[in-house]
């Protein structure tokens, strides 16, 4: 099937499987920052931008995205970069599997609600797993980073 | 044990990961990312059957299938039984595998090898092959296995390399008993005897990166390896068993990995794609899918564990008595090893008043899932057992829980009979517990609180140790090298899996060479490129390969003031490392470090860099102490977990951000496999919860406020006197959450995981 999306800010245009999921097609596209954890849509690693709204590309077909707008974390490294430094303070990457499901949805809460509390991070974040830091330490790194913005 | 602390530069210091921005940024650096798109997809036809022979088996239309370039079968592979498990050679773990066996002992597998161009050929030509089984009457309960009438293993060339015990005639893959003292003269003698049985799981480890392995062959014909591994040296040894090709036409490397928490300190997935590549010299890739890790990975070996413990009324205990049947599933992978854990780091704890102790244990074949490594390696299970054993006698006798552990546990200098007779040279517990007392007020909160709404609160306690690596077996290497302008290269065997351990031997040798640790370039692991190391496993890569990286330091130091020798034209005796250059003693005459590097390549016999291999005759424990405060609503029975306290001595903590996230994730797993994870098995003994849906890991809804502090101790053998904590954060959740569960409902679970469920129907 043909799909033309704007993946990142760029044209893209392809004759895709109609089966071919928009994670498939990002890898294959060279957006390696996503990544599969569990293929069920329970992990949130797979979590990119569908026109702003944070999605679970193992579980959305990728000529739903025809016509739309694909951002990964390629394409919003600048915007990352500016709170992901707080995570590291913490060591809060640890594997790093997780990492770019877990920037991406933080992304998402950040726009939405730029001075989140604790307990609406943690809502918004459930669904990004993580199996290494037990996900204080990502809590800390993002309530310094919020911090940081209030001096 | 109070040290003078050295105030370092780099030690202690909680500095980002080397690797952080570029794993926080999504950067390609997984298997995954960085091989070729044009490898072979190889794809697994995984038996239904739990036991069954392969009568016949055809390929021929799935070889027709467009794109698959081959299949292969029983009859393909050699016929060399050897074992998967990463281990020290001679492996204790028994020679009973093949590549593929026409005898397929779980559900799940592997029947045939399927190649091909893309993923979309490998799955349609598996459905066309065709497998005719005759299938046999399954071993599925491990209280049945041993001496019973199925064997799991009845083949002639099953091969145990190390004497552990075992008998593939019983369905053994070990078998011990260990004792000292009188037990059952004391036991007879005790005021108060508990005979209790306790009973965990197979617990998935859940890595969020699956295994997964490339292949290719390199320009000199060698089978290269990238692979996200724990133990490339291993995987190499393996890999030549399995083939039957020399270790010098094999590579293996792993690139960064997305955890492994032990499940890859098995050779799960590398043999498949390799034997590809051999076969049609193309490069190959397998990926397990979610599935996959969950029925054919390498979980926590499921274990039931006797405890009768003896004690005198004013809660003295004095015998322990553990017997500890474990369930390695169809193949025998670390099985005589987990379960030695299970008794040798859950009775020393209580080495205080013990006057005699005995272990015994079975491992037992079953047609399930073969386990494997998981953190916590066997003393998970066993702390489990004797720390809920030790929490029904304080209960029992009225005693608070914390002080019948003050007047029993194990403390600084006291001999360990049942931890191989090793002294607890640096421990800490007693602060530990001290500590995590005051600060979790458990003085107030232990008393249950009903809150009137159907809600009760209640509190529970545990303490563990773990080791140091394995003592007289571990051996850890690093390799330091001078580069041009004075920076330095440590090259390393062992494998961070996101623990950091990159970056805290870098932090070693940054603070031996007196430098930052930006100057330090580490890289790992490459069996081309790196000194030997066993891999990171069995909590050993700080406290064993983190020596070494100090002696390398130490003996580069030596051979860099040789080369400064010749450059001042003196005695090598006379000069002093600087950190940033060499000085004459009672001079002013020096060579700077930049120098000095660049004389190393002009005219210089003395190499400007060091390897050293470390091993320790003894494995120090670390030690810590848990509470849990949780609420539990009766009539649903769902558990909250208000509040997680652990206090940890770890020696030394290198990087003490690093150490705290370590014990927060592990306490996590630990809380998941208390109250979430479930195995259950179906009708064909195939795990139930086969994808993250039925799997419930825990997310960050799932538990309330996790704090971790750290009581130091100073351990003489290790490096800046640290021990280790990747492995023991996890033991403490479930004794601590179980007894909290019994403080609200009056009931003692005794099966992991306790769920909601089980609580609210009760006993």
């Amino acid at each position: 099937m043909k799909l033309d999306l704007t993946l990142n800010g760029r044209a893209v245009s392809d004759d895709v499987r109609p089966d071919l999921t928009l994670l498939e097609f990002l890898r294959e596209h060279g957006c390696l920052s996503v990544k599969q954890g569990c293929g069920t849509a329970n992990c949130g690693l797979c979590t990119v931008l569908l026109d702003d709204v944070p999605v679970l590309s193992c579980s959305v077909l990728a000529v739903r995205a025809n016509g739309r707008a694909v951002v990964t974390l390629e394409g919003l490294q600048e915007e990352a970069s500016a709170f992901v430094g707080f995570l590291a303070d913490q060591g809060a990457d640890q594997c790093g599997f997780c990492n770019p499901g877990m920037v991406m949805n933080t992304i998402a809460l950040l726009r939405e609600n730029p001075d989140p509390s604790d307990d609406e991070i943690r809502a918004y974040l459930a669904g990004n797993l993580c199996r290494c830091s037990g996900y204080e330490g990502q809590l800390r790194g993002i309530r310094a980073y919020l911090d940081s913005r209030k001096e | 044990m109070a040290q003078p602390q050295k105030d370092y530069k780099c030690v202690g210091k909680s500095i980002r990961k080397k690797d952080a921005m570029q794993l926080l940024l999504g950067k390609a650096v997984y298997m995954d990312d960085i091989v070729p798109r044009d490898a072979l997809t190889v794809k697994l036809l995984r038996s239904p059957h739990p036991n069954a022979i392969v009568e016949e088996i055809d390929v021929s239309l799935a070889c027709k299938v467009p794109g698959v370039v081959a299949v292969y079968t029983w009859q393909d592979v050699p016929r060399q039984r050897f074992a998967i498990a990463g281990q020290t050679y001679p492996e204790p773990s028994p020679y009973d595998r093949l590549i593929l066996d026409r005898h397929v002992r779980f559900a799940g597998d592997p029947v045939a090898i399927i190649a091909a161009e893309d993923e979309r050929a490998a799955l349609g030509a598996m459905k066309r092959i065709k497998v005719t089984y005759r299938v046999l009457e399954p071993v599925l309960d491990p209280r049945a296995s041993k001496d019973g009438p199925i064997l799991v293993h009845p083949e002639e060339d099953w091969y145990p390399p190390c004497p552990v015990g075992g008998d593939n005639k019983r369905n053994l893959v070990a078998s011990e008993t260990d004792s000292a003292g009188d037990v059952d003269g004391v036991l007879d003698r005790c005021d108060i005897v508990l005979d209790r049985t306790y009973h965990t799981k197979a617990f998935q480890q859940a890595m969020m990166e699956t295994f997964r392995t490339y292949t290719r062959l390199d320009r000199y014909g060698r089978l290269h390896v990238i692979s996200s591994t724990q133990i490339v040296f291993h995987v190499r040894r393996i890999l030549s068993a399995a083939l039957g090709i020399p270790k010098s036409k094999i590579r293996v490397e792993k690139p960064r990995i997305g955890g492994g928490f032990g499940a890859k300190q098995t050779a799960v997935s590398e043999l498949y794609p390799a034997f590809v590549t051999l076969k049609t010299g193309r490069p190959a890739q397998l990926i397990f899918t979610r599935e996959e890790c969950q029925i054919a990975g390498s979980p926590r070996h499921e274990m039931e564990i006797r405890v009768r413990l003896g004690a005198d009324k004013t809660g003295k205990i004095r015998a322990l008595d553990l017997y500890t049947l474990s369930n390695s599933g169809a193949y025998g992978e670390h099985g005589p090893t987990t379960v030695g854990l299970s008794g040798h780091k859950s009775i020393p704890l209580y080495t205080g008043s013990l006057e005699a102790y005995r272990f015994a244990f079975d491992v037992v074949y079953t047609n399930l899932q073969p386990a494997g490594a998981y953190r916590g390696y066997g003393a998970t299970q066993g702390i489990f057992a004797v720390e809920s054993a030790v929490n029904e006698l304080a209960e029992l006798l009225h005693i608070d829980p914390t002080v019948l552990r003050e007047k029993n546990m194990v403390r600084q200098g006291m001999a360990m009979p049942a931890y191989y007779g090793e002294t607890a040279g640096a421990c800490a517990l007693d602060r530990c517990l001290a500590r995590c007392k005051e600060i979790f007020d458990w003085e107030h909160r232990y008393p249950v609180r009903d809150l009137g709404n159907g809600k009760v609160r209640a509190a529970g306690v545990a303490i563990a140790m773990q080791g140091s690596g394995i003592s007289q077996i571990d051996v850890g290497s690093a390799t330091i090298r001078l580069g041009d302008d004075g920076c330095y290269n440590l090259i390393l065997g062992a494998a961070d899996m996101g623990t950091g351990c990159d970056t805290i031997l870098a932090q070693m040798a940054a603070e031996c060479m007196d430098c930052d640790v930006d100057n330090v370039a580490v890289f790992s692991a490459d069996t081309d490129v790196s000194p030997y190391d066993s891999g990171s496993y069995a909590s050993s890569t700080t406290y064993v390969t983190g020596k070494a990286v100090e002696r390398a330091c130490e003996e580069l130091k030596e051979r860099l003031c040789r080369i400064a020798a010749r450059v001042l034209a003196c005695p090598p005796e006379e000069l002093t490392f600087c950190g940033n250059c060499i000085r004459r003693c009672g001079t002013e005459q020096s060579v700077s470090l930049h120098d000095l590097a660049y004389q190393a390549q002009l005219n210089n016999t003395e190499a400007a860099e060091a390897t050293v291999s470390h091993s320790s005759p003894i494995s120090p424990p670390p030690f810590m102490a848990g509470m849990a405060e949780i609420e539990l609503d009766k009539l649903t029975g769902q558990v909250t977990v208000l509040d997680y306290m652990a206090v940890v001595d770890c020696g030394t903590p290198i990087n003490p951000a690093l150490a705290r996230i370590q014990a927060e994730g592990g306490i996590v797993q630990g809380i998941g496999m208390t109250l979430l994870e479930d195995v259950r098995y179906d009708a064909h003994g195939k795990p139930m919860e086969t994808s993250l849906m039925q799997y419930k890991l825990p997310t960050r809804l799932d538990m309330g406020k996790l704090r971790v502090e750290f009581e130091s101790s100073y351990e003489p053998t290790g490096p800046f006197g640290a021990k280790s904590i990747g492995e023991i954060v996890i033991n403490t959740p479930a004794p601590a959450i179980a007894h909290a569960i019994y403080r609200a409902t009056g009931v003692w679970h005794r099966n992991l995981p306790i769920t909601a469920e089980q609580i609210a129907l009760g006993p």
